[in-house]
């Protein structure tokens, strides 16, 4: 919860303790609710008074700060608030009989919760939290943005995503493609993507690898938000994240080719480098640059291409840049990127349902 | 004046003349100490203490023993003179600081007398450096005058069970208040920071608790910049005693057991804040 916000709102339920948190731009949202079984003890008020706080993030991690000390020392950690109190209490019961009590300042405030329904969304993928830790670890640390989506041949996709403005020569574009086995559910709309970002993702992808569970994505059309869950018998996480959406709002992708964007490798090449050709001469690009995984081989055009050189064998040709009217087709149609900021536009992520 | 190579012999007219086989039992012992540059040296027929003092609110002490020696000679009753402690360490610890076992530094320490350089020579594999460090004057020193008959208050601990207590206290707070009383909560170590307060607590049936003799309830705050060197004597201490008097001072003695087993003692006495405002509880 670190990763997405500098506040943790506390709100005990009925169902159980709610810990939150959502980030400065309103684009994440996370929420991890313990079930009241989670507890040794869960009692949270009586009457059930609807009691919300929000603590700074900093000062609730420095009460478990080491947490190889605290896996050594600690036996039993007590969270109390009482009526008409000015702190939070924590107190950690450690060997040797010795305790340690920490009185945490908060701060009332309204509920936090974001307008979220994972059954509005039309595609859902669930994976070990491995398999797509070990795909992200692919990215560069300092990625902002991920796209995430369902190609041909039943293949989910995981690109890097590179603003419209960037250089083409200094853009390395990365993309990852996973087999539907790979994953527990597939249930996607087909040539659906979205693209979102990839810091908070990774927060909750790393509590997912520790806790060993799988991960569900849920996502709908470019805009809507990709909801990520975790569940088990006494947790249930959500992450919600924007998405860059689409200001065209024909996201359909032209099925008459087969593919508009770079076709996902297969074992069947031919076919594969078939439909590519096609989709190169009917969008009317010329001057397509060797793929670094598919060698050309057919006639083109008689525009030379500055970067294709002699290539004429069959072979990756490593480390060419996509020229940038290919990048153009690539782009065009499908993802029109309206700002760097995943800030979704028109809907507000995470309501203040108590609104004063 | 060429420096010889040859490390002296005692017999020759030192006033202090030692000798160490292993140089890190003198280095661990002045670092648990040093949060100041300069250090009082005072040596007697019994040993070496080592005196930093800082804000005159707080003094730490090293006591070396003459027994830890292989060589020890004071000439005259006393021999006192103030020293650069952090150019000390680090000749003392110029062959490097890692403990790897089979390598020790072999120390030869002569100090000629007033006025005269402290003059180390340090040994480790056949490689010999000679070092020498200016003295100055020495110093008045603070006189806690803290002898048993005035504690009020008086803990013994095992050392683990603080340590990761001390390393952790939130340094937002500008003050460490000890809590020591007959009654619950017996022993409360409290910072008061921004992120709220917090109590640490030591039952006296604790079995870290090695001596507990309370007979009054004192609460006292002392700067937490000041005492927060004392980790590092705690760190490498087995046990700690905890002791104030009736006005509020504090002493911290730690017992240090070298690597050859020996015991050698570090102590710490803090002045309690002079603003005492009402404790948060």
């Amino acid at each position: 919860l670190s990763r997405i916000g500098d506040e943790l709102y506390l709100e005990p339920t009925e169902s159980g303790l709610s810990l939150r948190a959502v980030n400065s731009s309103r684009s994440a949202f996370a929420s991890f609710l313990f079930a009241p079984l989670f507890f040794q003890l869960y009692e949270p008020g009586n009457p059930p008074q609807s009691f919300r706080c929000k603590v700074l993030m900093k000062s609730f991690l420095g009460v478990f700060r080491s947490l190889p000390s605290l896996e050594r020392t600690v036996g039993k950690c007590l969270i109390l608030l009482k009526p008409r109190a000015t702190r939070l209490v924590l107190q950690l019961h450690c060997k040797h009989g010795v305790t340690k009590t920490h009185n945490l300042a908060f701060q009332d405030c309204e509920r936090l919760q974001a307008v979220f329904d994972t059954r509005s969304c039309a595609s859902t993928l669930c994976a070990p939290a491995r398999v797509l830790a070990e795909a992200v670890v692919h990215f560069p640390q300092t990625l902002a943005e991920v796209t995430l989506g369902a190609g041909p041949g039943d293949k989910i996709s995981l690109r890097n995503y590179v603003e419209d403005e960037a250089e083409p020569r200094k853009t390395m574009v990365t993309e990852l493609w996973l087999a539907e086995d790979e994953f527990q559910t597939v249930a996607v709309a087909p040539g659906s993507r979205v693209t979102f970002c990839l810091k908070e993702f990774r927060g909750l992808l790393s509590f997912a690898e520790a806790s060993n569970l799988p991960l569900t994505i849920h996502y709908d059309v470019p805009g809507r938000p990709v909801i990520f869950t975790l569940d088990d018998t006494v947790l249930e996480v959500h992450l919600v994240l924007a998405t860059l959406s689409d200001p065209e709002s024909n996201s359909q992708l032209p099925t008459a080719n087969g593919v508009s964007h770079l076709p996902a490798p297969s074992n069947d090449f031919a076919d594969d480098l078939e439909s590519y050709m096609v989709a190169i001469e009917t969008e009317g690009g010329s001057g397509v640059p060797p793929s670094p995984t598919f060698p050309l081989r057919t006639p083109r055009p008689a525009e030379s291409d500055p970067e294709e050189g002699e290539e004429e064998e069959e072979g990756a040709v490593p480390g060419t840049p996509p020229h940038k009217k290919f990048r153009s087709l690539f782009f065009g149609s499908v993802l029109t990127p309206e700002g760097l900021s995943p800030a979704p536009t028109q809907e507000v992520l995470a309501e203040d349902s108590d609104g004063d | 004046m060429p420096l010889s190579a040859q490390p002296p012999v005692s017999g020759e007219s030192y006033a202090l003349f030692a000798s160490l086989d292993n140089a890190r039992h003198l280095s661990s012992l002045l670092r648990a100490v040093h949060f100041q540059d300069h250090a009082t040296c005072f040596a007697t027929a019994n040993g070496l203490r080592v005196t930093v003092e800082d804000a005159k609110c707080i003094q730490a002490n090293a006591f070396i023993q003459a027994e830890i020696f292989q060589e020890f000679s004071v000439q005259e009753q006393s021999v006192t003179f103030r020293i650069n402690l952090s150019v000390l360490l680090d000749c003392l610890t110029i062959f490097g600081t890692s403990s790897l076992p089979g390598t020790l530094t072999a120390l030869r320490m002569c100090y000629r007398g007033y006025g005269y350089p402290l003059m180390l020579f340090l040994e480790e594999g056949g490689v010999v450096t000679v070092c020498k460090i200016n003295t100055q004057e020495p110093e008045e020193l603070l006189d806690f005058d803290f002898c048993s008959t005035k504690v009020v208050n008086k803990i013994i601990l095992q050392s683990e069970g603080l340590r990761e207590a001390f390393a952790e206290l939130d340094m937002t707070s500008e003050v460490l208040q000890i809590t020591m009383s007959p009654d619950k909560p017996y022993f409360r170590l409290s910072t008061f920071g921004n992120a709220g307060s917090a109590h640490l607590d030591y039952p006296r049936d604790s079995d870290l608790m090695e001596a507990f003799h309370c007979n009054q309830t004192q609460t006292n705050r002392y700067k937490i910049s000041l005492l927060k060197p004392s980790t590092k004597a705690l760190a490498i201490s087995c046990k700690v005693s905890i002791r104030t008097d009736a006005q509020g001072f504090l002493s911290l003695q730690y017992m240090i057991r070298n690597e050859d087993g020996q015991i050698c003692f570090v102590e710490y006495y803090c002045c309690p804040d002079e603003d005492i405002t009402e404790a948060e509880l």
